[in-house]
């Protein structure tokens, strides 16, 4: 966004409420969807319970984390899915369909930020529950493992969830920024989320090997355990700052990787 | 001063060398080859404010690409672009907000939604206030006979009135410079002539500039004292429409329908026999002899109808290029 003053702030505000009033509009129509994206976060959630319960329930640990404390991480996780659902998919898989389309030309030709169009330009409200159910399960289960809500707790928790957030959407976003070369995306996106659900768990429940995998080239341990940690007050300072790092590194990074994909855009005819 | 700058501005793109089938396909796979195509070959020319200028050529000579280059859509491989006083692929806000680019086979209205709300979309983006966004809104409507269409769903709307509300929600912002591609493809008789009637309209208010790109030599007739013609990526022809027209259409076509089959032997007299299918006949005939040429077809054969007409646009600039004469 370069720099901008208090005038281009508004302006991007102004737009972001004119994005997500139009959005919201026109999905207003489909209202059988709340209840689908309900259906399935109740079932992905039981499933993740009842294993859960299975492997409590029989005395094993994961990696070390009590019930309670791996409750957290799977509310991160829900809380995360509940973010993709409402504003990562419907946005960042659009990409694909208006690099297809041709339609990525007016977003181009806008005096806008064309990332910024790109992530926010609609909003599907169904998964708002997912989000809250997320955030209720992750406190409620924090509470029950004996953490203290105090202010760093709170800001730490609330900063590690940003980080994770944005991690995820850099990643996404940079999958979605190569269908500018490989049009026909053979979907990428799909082959991320089916490996960020190595989240729903503790990344100390998983071998030594997948562990780095998992932090160092996948960060699925800064999308979930890392704020688990934050809520549970016993993360150490260094991997707070380390998420940091990673986040603000991948924000960027996608910001360059856009910028770089776009000299080699060269538009659909039709 | 010029508006529009483009100095030696050339495209060329990469594209894969496949063959077809299964076979092909392994092929590629394992050894990727690629081919370079010259969509635009170091074309210049300067446009000045206020000026309506056609671009005409055939499928594929490069049109599209230079309103690209020229919008900013696509960076040049080669040469230089000047838009309003910047270079188009840097895509400063500043340029974008003097520029509009309308493609007719592309729409940027949102399909659910009346255009009312992407047009509130578009004030918000070029930071419009609300009382300019209506003023120009209501503006533009009148001139484009626009009224309830624009709190109907786009998907409502016919393909006229939907290249009406485009072409509103591309000119919201009044922008200097318009690239216009294609804007009445696939419009009816009418709707052409109404979008036409804006356009010329538009450029008399705003003394904005157009580009504009048609299969329609009635668009370009009607709207361009200037034209372009580009051939092969290359530019053949800048000056104005009469000096085209006498140079691509000094035959017009005449069509017959005979009530006996003929040999194509028999109009050698007449005219160049362009086709000859029994009973169906079509030449060319010079502009000046054309009414004898028709009184002596009517006088010494049974003709059954008869229709003369312009070669169509494509068929002529094919013809110039085979013939060679603007080299």
């Amino acid at each position: 966004m370069g720099s901008m003053g208090m005038a281009g702030l508004l302006r991007y505000g102004r737009t972001v409420k004119r994005f997500w009033g139009s959005a919201l509009a026109s999905q207003m129509e489909y209202q059988v969807n709340l209840l689908i994206e309900v259906l399935a976060m109740a079932g992905n959630l039981a499933g993740s319970l009842l294993l859960l319960w299975l492997i409590y329930g029989h005395g094993h640990q994961l990696g070390g984390w009590s019930l309670e404390a791996a409750l957290v991480v799977l509310g991160i996780y829900t809380f995360l899915d509940g973010v993709s659902s409402t504003l990562l998919r419907p946005n960042l898989g659009a990409i694909v369909t208006q690099v297809q389309q041709g339609t990525l030309d007016f977003v181009l030709l806008k005096p806008i930020d064309s990332q910024f169009w790109l992530s926010t330009r609609t909003i599907s409200p169904w998964g708002i529950p997912e989000i809250l159910t997320g955030l209720a399960l992750a406190i409620w289960a924090a509470l029950r493992a004996g953490a203290r809500p105090g202010v760093a707790t709170l800001l730490g928790g609330a900063l590690m969830l940003l980080s994770s957030v944005v991690i995820l959407y850099s990643l996404w976003f940079v999958l979605a920024t190569t269908s500018i070369w490989f049009v026909k995306t053979w979907n990428i996106t799909e082959v991320l989320r089916a490996a960020l659900s190595a989240g729903r768990y503790p990344i100390s429940a998983y071998p030594a090997g997948l562990r780095t995998l998992f932090t160092v080239v996948l960060p699925v341990a800064f999308l979930t355990t890392v704020p688990a940690e934050a809520i549970l007050g016993r993360a150490s300072g260094l991997w707070l700052l380390s998420s940091l790092a990673v986040a603000t590194g991948s924000l960027l990074f996608s910001r360059w990787f856009w910028r770089r994909a776009l000299r080699d855009y060269t538009s659909a005819s039709s | 001063m010029a508006i529009i700058r483009a100095e030696r501005l050339s495209k060329t793109y990469r594209v894969a060398d496949k063959q077809p089938g299964l076979a092909g396909t392994l092929r590629h796979f394992v050894q990727r080859r690629h081919r370079d195509v010259a969509a635009v070959k170091g074309v210049s020319f300067t446009i000045e404010a206020g000026e309506m200028v056609g671009f005409l050529g055939p499928n594929g000579a490069g049109k599209t690409t230079t309103l690209k280059m020229l919008s900013g859509l696509i960076h040049p491989s080669g040469g230089v672009a000047e838009v309003a006083g910047h270079i188009p692929q840097r895509r400063q806000a500043d340029f974008l907000r003097q520029i509009t680019l309308v493609m007719g086979q592309k729409q940027q209205l949102i399909w659910d939604l009346p255009p009312l709300d992407s047009l509130r979309v578009n004030a918000a983006v070029y930071g419009l206030d609300d009382a300019t966004a209506r003023r120009r809104i209501a503006e533009l409507a009148e001139m484009l006979e626009l009224g309830e269409e624009l709190t109907r769903p786009v998907r409502k709307l016919s393909l006229g009135q939907r290249m009406k509300a485009e072409l509103l929600a591309a000119l919201m912002h009044q922008p200097a410079v318009l690239f216009l591609d294609e804007p009445t493809l696939g419009l009816d008789i009418n709707a052409q002539a109404r979008v036409r009637s804006f356009l010329a309209d538009y450029n008399r208010r705003h003394g904005a500039t157009v580009l504009l790109t048609s299969h329609y030599l009635a668009d370009i007739t009607a709207l361009c004292p200037r034209v372009l013609l580009i051939h092969e990526g290359g530019l053949f022809h800048d000056g104005s429409l009469r000096e085209l027209s006498s140079r691509l259409a000094p035959c017009r076509l005449v069509r017959l329908e005979l009530e006996e089959p003929r040999p194509a032997t028999d109009f050698a007299s007449y005219g160049e026999v362009e086709a000859c299918d029994g009973r169906d006949v079509r030449l060319l005939v010079s502009r000046e002899r054309l009414t004898e040429v028709v009184a002596r077809l009517l006088a010494d054969l049974d003709v059954r109808d008869l229709e003369v007409s312009d070669p169509p646009i494509e068929e002529l600039i094919g013809r110039l290029f085979r013939q060679g004469e603007v080299a």
